[in-house]
């Protein structure tokens, strides 16, 4: 990798601020970007280090609500929910290996917003709010607005991902499938049903990333079972193909995925 | 009662204290006074011409001690082909010169372009960045059907058409042609053996050193064979007289055929380090393994298989495109031809067998044996095509097989392609593993699967595989630049204990436990008497080096050699003190005896007057007790056997999941069986690697698609099922001195057709006529199988 400067901030205001600085980086559990600066693929100027800011630590389950830091590693979270949002739990719980849960983050998921990552799947399919902090101060995103296609989110330049609050739904499942290098999503499924409201958030599926299968949702609004979607399809226009599955083969384990996640639920 | 000490006893392995521990001594481990870094600058381009190269900026750079481009090579020679392929009219195969830098042009995305030589690797990394190489690209040849064909782009001038050669072996293609005008029913099968990258766990290193004032080179290496390596790098490529070159490759991580060849990069540091007068070390990392080590497998074959009503083989044809990548590598050549046509009769008795290959060159890494080399290829295209004839004459698998095998009585076995089976009982390992596999209750499995909405299937295939490449001068006969033999020293040092140096080399197999085991045996001493040493070629005589099983049935049978020639002498000396005739003792259990008395010497009285001789039969015998043994083997040795497999297959994914996987083999006497049992199961684990995960992909310009492990899926323990060895089933080899045959590849032998003819069964058993899907069998390809 190529020389940079490190920055550990004692504060968020001080890491905020030291993200002001040109070409500077935050680094959160450096599960992408570490990777990534050793193929010599990125030069920041600087790397600040969120991982001990006291204002992003810690994973609560408050007020019908998982809150976390944007520190706060997947394996942090996957303990912390275990009975209140088990669902939550799961699917932090089947990221990566244990060293990648140990060192990954939510904050640092949902800032690369990577087309196959898990954590997307889960605010989108809770409704998640996530706040961000910049130099102009915070600000509440809500999922629906935060994800805005492949490696692209709301978060402006020096902004981050300070909290995430998931409502944790009255149901809900996580189903992945995984490719069989990276074990990253090649289709993931999120379906939470709270209220009345059901939402069905799709990872790695899809050339915009994330999204919500809207026709899903009101098939299953009607009626929470699998059978309720047997008749819908997902187009494989616009779906990814590469290597491990063709958009069509996407496609179809949308559905499947989506159906065996309500089954879970 | 199984053995607790020497040849049958699962002695644990001594190395695995130093390997669990890390403790144990690999290439990169190694750092020397004075030693600098290297960078290797590759291609990012696939088919290129290299316009210009300035390396002025980066010789400028912090900390650079040179720049190496092909124009800075003066003298160095092009990396060798060991095995000259002819074609079926007789002409030498196309062999165009590999430089050790690219020259002109680059062939393949990770052709190595300079070499930067700087104080640390950062520096050396920094620098090759400022190195302006101005490549002009080129149409690249990559799928090899479309490179065979007029116009397609050339890989090199000297191979017109991208053809290395055409090569024919067997039966004339007019006798098999008709055995299959008579045939009742002929099955055909289109297939690819996917290409492989070997990925051993430790990537290659090397270190070049020079001491100005003797003229010695040292190369320390990752290689499976160093004393080859002196070799091919002293005598073709830099002109250093083996005297002046020493090969070292220390404990060393896996190599699966990979570390064979000689490399580049050795030849570079040891280049280098003379010019600047330091030492030079380079260090892969996994992205650059994936592009410079030589890959594996890479075969398209169309086979054919006539059969009369009864189902019996009439005759077998095969056509097959073998890709060679950019370059001849070391052992490139032999894999498509004599280690895989000669294997093309498998464990049947078919008359007529005739086998076509046409060697392709294309702009992607360069391939050569993997774990198997050639023998998965051909037991993969006979196990399918038996399995497919099966299905279509409506013939129980196994009841195939069994009409077709050599029996015990037909042994030796000439096949029509050019090999003689010394011994074999393959109804023995087919009926070991139906048992073992639990094939009787396997329905009532299958029905239970379909309950869940499963699809059941359970495959099998047998193999045959031939070891230790034999004999040397039926090696040069067919085009082999180097012999077959093997070397080994026995050293019985004053105080009785015992150092053997083998020319084999141990990366993972067990040497220094099993060798051990066996001259621990012969003299009647502990195991722990007994070291086994290997890896430096300023220790013990040449040898070959490890690679096709070679190493207990070659390097085995000379150690066995060495130690008989040790007892000799030491009976000699051990006569002459107790003041018998040679002929009256005996030796047994570590003692020398005269027969009919109570005299007795032990091994290690004899081993001191060895070198203590006051009282010693000078007339006959030299002081000192070592011998050596060069071993040329008569034939390959012929393990075989049966493997069997159950898979679960979910219609609605695609998803396989392998339920079990048995495998009875014959690998003649066993020295430690459960190093054995490990053996079979890492093969098998790579062979289910190969058959559902493992896939290397360039695009259609020559870019390596599955460069990292993101993309190519290698297997995880969580994808392997616990694999059953028996080795029970033994026919000792006729022709070394042990019985042994070799174990190594096996497992990536038999298991692909296993598998996949589990899958293929359980969809054609679900009501899918599916007759093939070619490996990896992802989830993406059983599915789209299925709709």
């Amino acid at each position: 990798m190529y020389s940079f400067d490190f920055v550990k901030p004692g504060s968020l205001a001080e890491a905020v601020s030291a993200l002001g600085a040109e070409d500077a980086q935050a680094l959160g559990g450096g599960q992408t970007l570490i990777p990534t600066l050793k193929q010599r693929l990125a030069s920041p100027s600087a790397l600040v280090s969120l991982k001990d800011v006291p204002e992003l630590q810690g994973v609560s389950v408050d007020g019908g609500a998982v809150v976390c830091g944007g520190a706060a590693t997947h394996h942090e979270v996957a303990e912390a929910t275990a009975t209140a949002a088990p669902a939550i739990s799961a699917l932090a719980g089947h990221i990566g290996d244990p060293a990648v849960r140990h060192r990954g983050t939510i904050g640092g998921s949902l800032a690369n917003n990577d087309p196959a990552a898990c954590w997307p799947a889960a605010a989108l399919g809770t409704g998640a709010t996530i706040t961000v902090q910049g130099a102009g101060g915070a600000r509440d995103i809500a999922a629906d607005d935060y994800f805005q296609g492949m490696f692209a989110t709301a978060l402006e330049e020096g902004e981050i991902v300070a909290k995430v609050s998931l409502p944790v739904p009255d149901r809900a499942a996580y189903q992945k499938f995984v490719q069989p290098a990276s074990r990253f999503a090649l289709v993931g499924v999120f379906v939470g049903l709270k209220g009345g409201e059901v939402r069905v958030a799709v990872t790695g599926a899809s050339e915009n990333g994330v999204f919500r299968w809207s026709e899903a949702e009101a098939a299953l609004a009607g009626s929470f079972s699998a059978d309720a979607i047997e008749g819908l399809s997902v187009p494989a226009d616009g779906m990814i193909g590469d290597l491990h599955a063709d958009p069509a083969y996407r496609a179809h384990l949308v559905k499947v995925m989506t159906k065996r996640a309500v089954a879970a639920a | 009662m199984p053995k607790d000490h020497g040849i049958g006893a699962s002695t644990k392995r001594r190395e695995d204290i130093r390997f669990l521990t890390g403790k144990g001594r690999y290439t990169d481990d190694i750092n020397v006074a004075g030693q600098t870094y290297a960078f290797i600058l590759r291609s990012n381009q696939a088919h290129a011409t290299i316009q210009s190269i300035d390396t002025a900026a980066a010789k400028a750079a912090d900390g650079v001690l040179a720049v190496l481009t092909s124009a800075d090579l003066d003298g160095v020679g092009g990396l060798p082909c060991g095995w000259q392929i002819h074609s079926r009219d007789g002409s030498p195969m196309a062999e165009p010169p590999h430089p050790v830098l690219a020259s002109g042009k680059v062939r393949h995305v990770g052709d190595p372009i300079a070499m930067v030589v700087a104080e640390t690797y950062e520096q050396a990394r920094d620098a090759s960045e400022k190195i302006e190489v101005d490549l002009v690209a080129l149409p690249a040849a990559v799928d090899m059907a479309e490179a065979i064909k007029p116009g397609a782009p050339q890989v090199h001038d000297e191979a017109a058409g991208n053809l290395c050669y055409d090569w024919t072996f067997g039966t004339p293609q007019e006798e098999t042609d008709a055995a299959f005008a008579s045939a009742r029913h002929v099955t055909k099968l289109e297939l690819v053996n996917n290409r492989l990258v070997a990925n051993p766990m430790e990537p290659r290193v090397a270190i070049g050193e020079f001491s100005a004032h003797d003229g010695m080179h040292t190369l320390h290496t990752t290689s499976q064979n160093p004393h080859v390596i002196r070799l091919l790098m002293g005598a073709f490529v830099l002109g250093i007289p083996e005297h002046k070159l020493r090969v070292i490759a220390p404990d060393v991580g896996g190599g699966f055929g990979a570390k064979i060849y000689h490399y580049a990069e050795e030849a570079l540091v040891t280049f280098a380090a003379k010019q600047i007068g330091r030492p030079v070390k380079w260090t892969s990392d996994r992205s650059e393994a994936f592009m410079s080590d030589a890959q594996g497998r890479d075969h398209v074959t169309t086979i054919e298989l006539a059969l009369d009503a009864d189902g019996k083989f009439l005759g077998i044809r095969t056509d097959t495109l073998a890709n060679m990548g950019g370059y001849l590598s070391v052992f490139a050549t032999a894999v498509p031809t004599y280690l895989h046509g000669t294997l093309m009769a498998g464990n049947y008795t078919t008359p007529k067998i005739t086998v076509n290959v046409k060697a392709v060159f294309t702009n992607t890494v360069p391939v050569d044996a993997y774990r198997g080399a050639g023998r998965p290829e051909a037991t993969f295209q006979l196990e399918r095509v038996i399995d497919k004839a099966a299905r279509e004459m409506g013939i129980d698998p196994s009841e195939l097989r069994r009409r077709n095998f050599v029996q015990p009585d037909q042994f030796p076995y000439e096949t029509p392609v050019a090999v003689a089976y010394d011994t074999g009982d393959y109804e023995a390992t087919l009926a070991k593993l139906e048992e073992m596999s639990g094939k009787a209750g396997f329905e009532a499995r299958r029905a239970e699967s379909a309950r869940n909405g499963k699809l059941r299937g359970y495959g099998l295939a047998c193999y045959i595989e031939a070891c230790g490449i034999a004999p040397s001068a039926l090696m040069g006969q067919l085009g082999a630049r180097a012999g077959g033999f093997e070397s080994a020293q026995v050293r019985v040092n004053a105080a009785g204990g015992v150092t053997v140096w083998t020319g084999a080399h141990s990366h993972g197999q067990g040497h220094e436990t099993a060798f051990a085991q066996v001259v621990a045996d012969m003299l009647g001493l502990p195991e722990e008497m007994v070291d086994i040493a290997h890896g430096d070629t300023a220790m013990g005589p040449m040898g070959m080096g490890t690679y096709g099983s070679r190493s207990l049935a070659v390097g085995g049978s000379a150690i066995v050699n060495a130690t008989n020639k040790v007892i000799e002498k030491a009976r000699t000396i051990a006569a002459h003190m107790m003041e018998a005739s040679e002929a009256d003792v005996e030796f047994k259990d570590g003692a020398f005896t005269v027969a009919g008395t109570d005299k007795s010497m032990a091994f290690g009285e004899v081993a001191l007057a060895a070198y203590v001789p006051h009282n010693f039969p000078f007339d006959k015998v030299e002081p000192g007790l070592e011998e050596q043994a060069f071993y040329d083997p008569s034939n390959f040795t012929y393990p075989a056997g049966a493997y069997a497999c159950e898979v679960e297959v979910d219609p609605e994914t695609g998803v396989t999941e392998v339920l079990g996987f048995w495998a009875a083999d014959d690998f003649g006497n066993v020295i430690n069986p459960m190093i054995v049992e490990g053996q079979v199961q890492g093969g098998v684990a790579q062979g289910i690697g190969q058959a559902l995960l493992e896939h290397c992909v360039y695009d259609a310009d020559g870019q390596l698609l599955s460069g990292s492990y993101m993309d190519y899926a290698m297997p995880r323990a969580d994808d392997l099922p616990m694999v059953s060895v028996d080795h029970s089933c033994i026919t000792p080899c006729t022709h070394n001195p042990l019985g042994v045959k070799g174990c190594g590849e096996a497992g990536a032998i038999g298991s692909p057709p296993a598998l996949v003819n589990a899958v293929l069964d359980a969809l054609n058993a679900g009501g899918h006529d599916v007759a093939h899907i070619d490996m990896p069998l992802s989830p993406r390809r059983v599915w789209a199988a299925l709709n």
